[in-house]
């Protein structure tokens, strides 16, 4: 793996909210057909590191590489030209609009005239939540109106439509059930297979030993370390997120 | 409400809000016109109507995108005057002196710059709002001073008369309507569109294999919008010419009158010609085109919509701009009704804007609104008015009781919508 160009390189990214430094020069980076995941307490800066990179947030300072090229990510929309897709902890859904037209937003399907065709994304819509997620069956209310499990499937979808290459998913299961929480892991493999890059932000540590490849993992803003799965146990995890410690550091 | 209504309601696919407002609509027209003596429900009261409602509905079509957007626009009716003092002057005092007095060109001259004048103070304020960050609230009532204040600087104060001929007529005077026989092509033509735009939209969802509406719901449906169509254009031929009109009308063609008089028809006014196609078109925009869709996800979740990466400020802006030019439509409206222009040309006018936005079911919250309900929102406003007006209720009690509908209207809404857990 060390041989090929990372898919995506953060380095040294430092962003501040007034006094709060969220992120505290943090690097880290990801291999295609990896899933790195990203740890540490509420308020660590794993949403905020993530949303740089997403375009929703810019650093002071720092670089991005895509493809060992540096980046310029300026908002979402730079982003999502690098195939960069994000599912956001809040969702960011528009909850007055249905299913379809979250799915499409800021990329409506268009007929010859330019004008938005509601039939075809809702088609569309159907076609791959068919596929993503058999239990959906609500297409025309607002996604107001739907639970939080299925409002997540919405924005998962969102995120996996759009042949994305590098796949943000911050807490993608936190209001799934055990049944759509399983589908998510076998998504996540399955694009993982596809050879897509993953940064997964979860609070289950299970679902991290299970899922991930390498975690890298956050305190007070600051990166503790990053470490393969395969080399730590659950206790040195815990104890890097708790006491940010890393693994054979003394106490 | 009755459940089998409520069914046949879903399966026409028609919102029962949609419903609830023209049900409280057609209430009014008959409470009043018992304590009128049937003197509300006639040909030319409804007229009138119309024509009165024209102006403040324009704008209200905008204003559904501006509340719609989490913001407010308390400067429309200054800008009206503002805009209508500008016209007036341009067609009164400036381009005859060189085109000449009367001049064909003149009323498109006047309402290109209104519009563009329009758009342009919109945009203004827009950018303002949206790139420098001061609330809507604070730059529209900065707006409403401003822009009174200028209008009575284009004239010192003075009223600006009489407008152009053929500009008038866009103010529906008794020359100002179509006629019988352009009524009734009009009445024809609108009628196939909505059925021919109702048999694509099913075809285009068969083609995708989505389960079609039952036949008699789509049926049910096209026979409301014909009736309501055709109704309407019934009603306004009903209405005829007075008779110094008539003895115009006659003049002008060369006919004789006979003894028992001429029955020519009003027939739709222009103003009304013009708020439908301004209402259609702006359906279009909200449905049809991206711009509709950001304006309606932006004010959903703001947030949300900049991450998927739309330019909410350019949104702000373009928003704005729109409201504007609107606004000088429904100035082009106003002041060809009154073939003149005063200084209080529009004053209030931006509360029963609002108000017309807010009783057809647009949430100040963002998010959720309706051309067509604002459209219905300023008929009931002007119905309340013109029909306690009528009754002869006290000038101060009919403030109250508007005010009051206002409040339930909203109260309803809102308690609709939590029930329908939106
Ligand atoms: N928009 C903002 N403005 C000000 N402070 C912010 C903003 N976003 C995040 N912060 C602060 O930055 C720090 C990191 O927040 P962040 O959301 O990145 O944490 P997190 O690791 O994602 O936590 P959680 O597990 O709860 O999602 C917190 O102290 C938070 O209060
Ligand atoms: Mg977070």
């Amino acid at each position: 793996m060390d041989k090929k160009t990372p898919l995506v390189e953060m380095k040294n990214i430092h962003l501040s909210f007034g006094g709060i430094k969220a992120v505290d020069d943090v690097s880290v980076d990801l291999y295609p057909g990896e899933v790195v995941g990203l740890l540490g307490h509420n308020g660590a800066g794993k949403s905020t590191l993530i949303k740089v990179l997403s375009g929703a947030y810019q650093a002071d300072s720092g670089e991005i590489y895509v493809d060992g090229e540096q980046a310029t990510i300026n908002n979402p929309r730079d982003a999502r030209a690098y195939n960069i897709e994000t599912i956001y902890q809040t969702l960011a859904l528009a909850d007055n609009l249905d299913a379809a037209s979250n799915l499409f937003l800021g990329r409506e399907i268009v007929n010859q005239f330019g004008l938005v065709d509601d039939d075809a994304m809702e088609a569309e819509t159907r076609r791959i939540m068919g596929r993503l997620n058999p239990n959906f069956d609500n297409f025309s209310s607002p996604v107001a109106a739907l639970s939080g499990g299925q409002r997540q499937s919405v924005a998962i979808t969102r995120a996996v439509y759009f042949n994305a290459r590098i796949l943000i998913m911050d807490e993608p299961t936190a209001a799934l059930g055990p049944q759509e929480t399983e589908m998510v892991a076998e998504l996540i493999n399955q694009l993982k297979a596809d050879g897509i890059g993953i940064f997964l932000i979860s609070h289950d540590i299970h679902d991290v030993m299970d899922l991930c490849d390498r975690i890298s993992v956050m305190k007070n803003g600051k990166l503790v370390g990053t470490e393969n799965v395969t080399d730590v146990t659950d206790d040195e995890i815990l104890s890097m997120i708790i006491l940010g410690k890393k693994p054979g550091q003394a106490a | 409400m009755n459940k089998s209504i409520k069914n046949f309601v879903a399966a026409i696919g028609i919102d029962l809000r949609l419903v609830g407002m023209v049900g409280a609509l057609v209430a009014l027209w008959v409470v009043f016109d018992l304590f009128t003596g049937g003197r509300f429900l006639t040909p030319r009261n409804l007229f009138n109507l119309s024509v009165q409602t024209a102006s403040v509905a324009v704008m209200a079509t905008g204003m559904v995108f501006v509340i719609v957007t989490r913001h407010i626009d308390l400067s429309v009716g200054a800008l009206l005057g503002f805009i209508g003092m500008i016209m007036g002057t341009l067609q009164v005092h400036i381009l005859p002196q060189y085109l000449g007095l009367g001049h064909w060109s003149i009323w498109i001259i006047t309402i290109f710059a209104g519009v563009s004048l329009g758009a342009v103070v919109g945009a203004f304020q827009g950018w303002i709002i949206g790139y420098l960050m001061v609330p809507a609230f604070i730059v529209t009532l900065g707006g409403l001073l401003v822009w009174r204040g200028a209008a009575w600087w284009v004239t010192q104060g003075q009223t600006v008369a009489p407008v152009d001929t053929t500009f008038r007529l866009l103010g529906g005077g008794s020359e100002g309507t179509l006629g019988d026989t352009l009524s009734w092509t009009f009445g024809v033509l609108a009628t196939v569109a909505a059925l021919v735009m109702m048999i694509q939209s099913r075809r285009r969802r068969a083609k995708h294999g989505f389960t079609p509406k039952p036949l008699w719901a789509e049926y049910s449906l096209g026979g409301i919008a014909t009736f309501i169509i055709m109704g309407f254009v019934i009603v306004m031929n009903a209405y005829p010419l007075p008779k110094g009109a008539v003895k115009r009308y006659a003049a002008a063609r060369d006919m004789e009158i006979p003894a028992e008089g001429l029955f020519i028809s009003h027939g739709i006014a222009i103003p009304v010609v013009i708020l439908l196609l301004v209402g259609v078109a702006m359906t279009f925009v909200a449905k049809r085109t991206r711009f509709g869709r950001y304006v309606f996800a932006t004010g959903g979740n703001p947030d949300a919509a900049e991450l998927s990466g739309i330019n909410t400020r350019m949104l702000t802006v373009k928003v704005f701009a729109l409201m504007g030019a609107l606004t000088a439509i429904a100035s082009v409206i106003a002041s060809a009704r009154l073939g003149s222009v005063g200084n209080d040309l529009g004053v209030l006018d931006e509360l029963r804007v609002i108000a017309a936005a807010v009783i057809g079911g647009t949430a100040l919250s963002g998010g959720i609104g309706t051309i067509h309900g604002a459209i219905i929102g300023a008929v009931i406003m002007q119905s309340l008015q013109s029909g306690m007006a009528m009754v002869g209720v006290d000038a101060p009690l009919q403030s109250i009781v508007v005010g009051v509908v206002l409040v339930l209207a909203v109260l309803v809404d809102i308690t609709y919508r939590r029930r329908a857990g939106l």
